[in-house]
């Protein structure tokens, strides 16, 4: 196995990602691109742990893991409170700051 | 090694195929089930690059624990499931530009540097390997992510909560 295909893998993921983050309406959707790139991100470290057969790699992948679970938490909490407030979970609609 | 770079064809034929569903489809639950088909596939992947505890703790974790919150976040928002306004917004050209240049770039860049190097997995990675990792060289940051998730498990219940 080549250590690219896995390499190239992530920065398609990690691509897809962004475009996801940019061009979505609903928040939620928003968290998942996020997602998307984090997921990205994990693979890239697993794949070097992997090809410099050190195991930090995979360590820090654990703490991604865990991180991303809990900004998923506070990120949907966060949804919630702005659904109570406005009644949408579309990010166009989050304009009070707007001038 | 045939083997392996078949399997992983299929594996991340099927995550870009997933990944493009999570960011093109005009329906929130089945992003959410599009998710679940790139996070498994990047299980997967694990599990050929040899690093098994962490495809196991993904399922757990991921598909276990974070899609069934996303789904609850879509319950509770009552994110339309028959939307009749489009889900992305008109600025498609401008999200496709960035993306599109970090993948030419980052790929350019990737192929420039690491070339036709190889990955040699003798074998897989065994569980003791890692709990070394964390419980000895990496002791503290694995108090302070428990010290975090805690922090965020309060900062959720505080956030969510009605009063």
């Amino acid at each position: 196995m080549l250590l690219n295909q896995f390499l190239l893998l992530g920065a398609f993921l990690f691509a897809t990602g962004v475009y996801g983050v940019v061009t979505r309406r609903n928040s939620v959707l928003v968290l998942m691109s996020v997602e998307l790139m984090l997921a990205a991100v994990n693979v890239n470290l697993v794949a070097f742990s992997a090809s410099l057969h050190s195991v930090a790699g995979q360590t820090f992948a654990l703490f991604v893991l865990t991180i991303a679970a809990a900004e998923v938490g506070v990120g949907l909490a966060m949804i919630l409170l702005i659904y109570r407030n406005l009644h949408s979970s579309d990010l166009d609609d989050v304009d009070v700051l707007k001038g | 090694m045939i083997a392996e770079n078949v399997a992983f064809g299929i594996i991340a034929a099927a995550m870009a195929f997933g990944a493009v569903g999570v960011v093109r489809t005009q329906n929130v639950v089945h992003a959410a089930l599009f998710l679940v088909v790139v996070l498994a596939g990047s299980a997967a992947q694990y599990i050929l690059l040899g690093a098994e505890f962490v495809a196991w703790v993904q399922v757990l974790v991921y598909i276990g624990a974070v899609i069934v919150l996303f789904l609850f976040g879509i319950m509770l928002t009552r994110a339309p499931m028959h939307p009749t306004e489009p889900m992305d917004n008109n600025l498609r050209f401008w999200a496709l530009l960035p993306s599109g240049l970090l993948a030419i770039v980052l790929g350019g860049l990737l192929i420039d540097a690491f070339g036709r190097d190889k990955i040699h997995l003798d074998a897989p990675t065994p569980n003791v390997a890692i709990t070394n990792s964390i419980f000895r060289v990496y002791l503290v940051p694995f108090e302070v992510v428990g010290v975090l998730l805690l922090a965020a498990l309060i900062g959720a219940v505080v956030l969510a909560r009605k009063d």
